[in-house]
């Protein structure tokens, strides 16, 4: 299947950067060269043909792409609507997360990139990075929370098997937000021959369009799998959780601008929205900035970030992508806040009615399923942005 | 945000206060010392204490650190501080409270010494920016640094607001920033520019190393029109001594953040810092 990263719609990213109000680039003046040099070259590079074609094969030989749009019978029964599951966990290392580090790393090379520093948080983001450094002979740096290491064991395992160095991030709360911390200061610290494979919608711009752009296969291809299986592109519901958003915006991309598909992100209430243990940015959070970008973001009356909290490592960021805070700002995006106990009986749920395990991040938008008030007939996709492996020791605790 | 948009904003001619500054730049142009400390490390209520010290030791310039739960661009040193400062309770309200009255404080020495506050933008974002400035000058601090406020978004966003209340934004550049945007730093500042030494993230440089030197030669080359201050790895005498000699003067911080931790807040303590510093 053909993929192209389209110009996009009216919620397009402006010259600066921004979406609406959100967005921007608030970064030192440390990181002002190399996030120009990706401002102005980013989008001459993606569209070059060689590219388009190395992209391409990438994403069908390597990544496995187009993935299955799987019509789930026995859970459309259950929740009395009709439910497609856009497979992203059988992409290649069990995530979506490789549609954008195959991109990012072919943008890296061509300019003449010699290391990679990532982020991750459950650790999906990091295999990713470290699999594309593996298959394109890149030195790669992994910034992982130490907490997040201890509850994502397998996938450190997996990013040393990969050759990646794995390196664990023990300030704040010592998840996610500490890892992205990590990783700028690495990259500040290294600005000439490294390249930085933000991992979600977040960041400075061009991040937040950059890898929107290559997530948007997702969209690209339900639209025409949709099309091929009922006769319409547009479903009525396009669900998908959001951390800092990669899976979300990858999936209703192609839908933006087509206001009869409602636009369904789902957050991690964790203990519940005001249990003081939650990571329900847009229910608690208010505009600010977080690295790089001005966004909706989870923070004390003085402007501190605040330690967000999920289940799920994915999840459990304090911010939202600038595009999806848009989403929220201008109503075209729903959005739910799913506890951790609602998203573990969801991740249970699938497995039994369809047999597939999926991670618990996308166990959360599984769950918002039985919150939408869904009629017999309506259609909707729900982006199932990964596999739930890594998550079996957390899943157990439950069984 | 706690804007309050219907105040009467001062002009920067209405006389009042002229910029610290910008007076001690046209006094002095040779061998300053500008000295960064984090508000409410180690303690809550060490902030006047710690100014006051560092005035009587001599300093030039002070930049007081506004703790923030994410430091970026700060190494370990000065993002515990920023921790420990938080667990204390500091906030940029706070600091205002502490630094009211310090300019004309009748019981102690008055404060003269020109006074930065450094920090990130959220925290001033959540304060509201028109407030902030209106905070500054009523306290009397005489410029900002926010190392994640670029310039664009400064001038779009910011400028007009900082300049009716007189406060000067303060700038960085580094060995990667082109001359092309040297240029365009220099034009828009007013006060001085804060070369930052090498590609770093502060107190991880130890030494002046050749390439540091052929940036810091360059960048005197160009004959910008404001004052440089050269910071991050300057933390002995050597260092210093080597960023006199390529700019007007050296800014210190996490090797005094570490002195106040290892020896105390006295001014005895922070004369003998100042001391070792200027030599």
């Amino acid at each position: 299947m053909q993929t192209t990263i389209e110009p996009t719609t009216s919620f397009e990213v402006s010259d600066k950067g921004f979406y609406g109000h959100f967005g921007g680039a608030f970064i030192p003046e440390m990181l002002y060269p190399n996030v120009e040099e990706l401002r102005q070259n980013y989008l001459t590079i993606t569209a070059d043909p060689s590219f388009q074609a190395e992209f391409q094969q990438l994403l069908e030989d390597y990544v496995g792409r187009p993935t299955p749009l799987f019509l789930a019978k026995r859970l459309s029964e259950t929740v009395g609507a009709t439910i497609y599951l856009k497979r992203e966990d059988l992409c290649h290392t069990g995530a979506h997360k490789i549609n954008n580090t195959i991109g990012q790393i072919l943008v890296a090379q061509r300019l003449g990139k010699k290391r990679i520093v990532a982020e991750t948080g459950a650790g999906q983001h990091g295999v990713a990075t470290a699999t594309v450094c593996a298959l394109m002979g890149l030195e790669c740096i992994v910034y992982m929370g130490s907490v997040d290491m201890k509850r994502q064991q397998p996938n450190v395992d997996r990013m040393r098997m990969l050759g990646a160095k794995v390196v664990p991030a023990t300030s704040g709360s010592q998840t996610l937000k500490d890892a992205t911390n990590e990783a700028m200061r690495h990259w500040i610290n290294n600005p000439v021959d490294t390249h930085y494979i933000i991992g979600s919608v977040v960041g400075p711009h061009p991040y937040p369009d950059m890898v929107a752009r290559f997530q948007s296969v997702i969209s690209q291809e339900t639209r025409k799998q949709l099309f091929a299986k009922t006769g319409s592109e547009n479903p009525d519901y396009v669900v998908a959780c959001v951390g800092g958003g990669s899976n979300a915006a990858g999936a209703f991309f192609h839908y933006l601008n087509e206001p009869s598909v409602r636009l369904v992100a789902v957050e991690a209430a964790g203990h519940g929205v005001e249990s003081g243990h939650s990571a329900a940015t847009t229910a608690l959070g208010k505009p600010g900035v977080l690295h790089g970008s001005r966004t909706i973001l989870m923070q004390t009356e003085d402007g501190q970030v605040t330690e967000p909290y999920s289940i799920s490592a994915g999840l459990d960021y304090p911010g939202i992508g600038p595009l999806h805070a848009h989403l929220f700002e201008s109503g075209r995006g729903d959005f739910y806040a799913i506890t951790d106990e609602d998203a573990m009986a969801a991740g249970f749920q699938l497995s039994k009615l369809e047999g597939i395990i999926p991670a618990i991040e996308t166990a959360h938008a599984l769950a918002a399923l039985s919150h939408m008030n869904l009629k017999a007939d309506d259609v909707v996709v729900v982006c199932l942005s990964g596999r739930g492996d890594k998550d079996l020791s957390t899943y157990s605790q439950y069984l | 945000m706690i804007e309050q948009p219907d105040i009467q904003r001062p002009t920067e001619t209405d006389g009042t206060t002229e910029n610290r500054i910008k007076s001690l730049f046209s006094r002095k142009s040779e061998r300053l010392l500008n000295i960064y400390f984090t508000a409410g490390f180690p303690h809550l209520d060490d902030t006047v204490t710690i100014l006051r010290g560092l005035q009587q030791a001599g300093v030039d310039l002070v930049e007081i650190g506004m703790p923030y739960s994410d430091p970026v661009a700060d190494g370990e040193t000065i993002q515990k501080s920023n921790g420990r400062a938080l667990e204390n309770g500091m906030s940029i309200k706070k600091l205002f409270d502490q630094l009211v009255g310090c300019r004309t404080d009748s019981t102690g020495e008055p404060i003269t010494v020109p006074i930065l506050l450094m920090g990130y933008i959220n925290p001033v974002l959540q304060y509201g920016v028109e407030n902030f400035c209106r905070m500054c000058r009523e306290v009397g601090v005489d410029g900002v640094i926010l190392p994640d406020l670029p310039l664009d978004l400064f001038l779009d966003e910011y400028a007009e607001t900082f300049r009716a209340y007189g406060i000067l934004n303060v700038n960085l550049i580094t060995p990667q920033t082109t001359d092309e945007r040297i240029r365009l730093i220099d034009a828009e500042s007013d006060g001085f520019i804060y070369m930052v030494s090498s590609a770093s993230i502060t107190g991880s440089v130890t030494g002046i190393s050749d390439p540091m030197r052929a940036y810091f030669e360059r960048i005197k080359a160009m004959n910008l029109r404001n004052p440089r201050l050269i910071g991050f790895g300057i933390n002995n005498h050597e260092t210093f001594d080597s960023a006199c000699a390529n700019a007007n003067g050296a800014i210190v911080g996490s090797a005094f953040i570490r002195h106040l931790d290892d020896h105390g807040t006295s001014p005895e303590s922070i004369q003998a810092f100042v001391d070792t510093i200027r030599a």
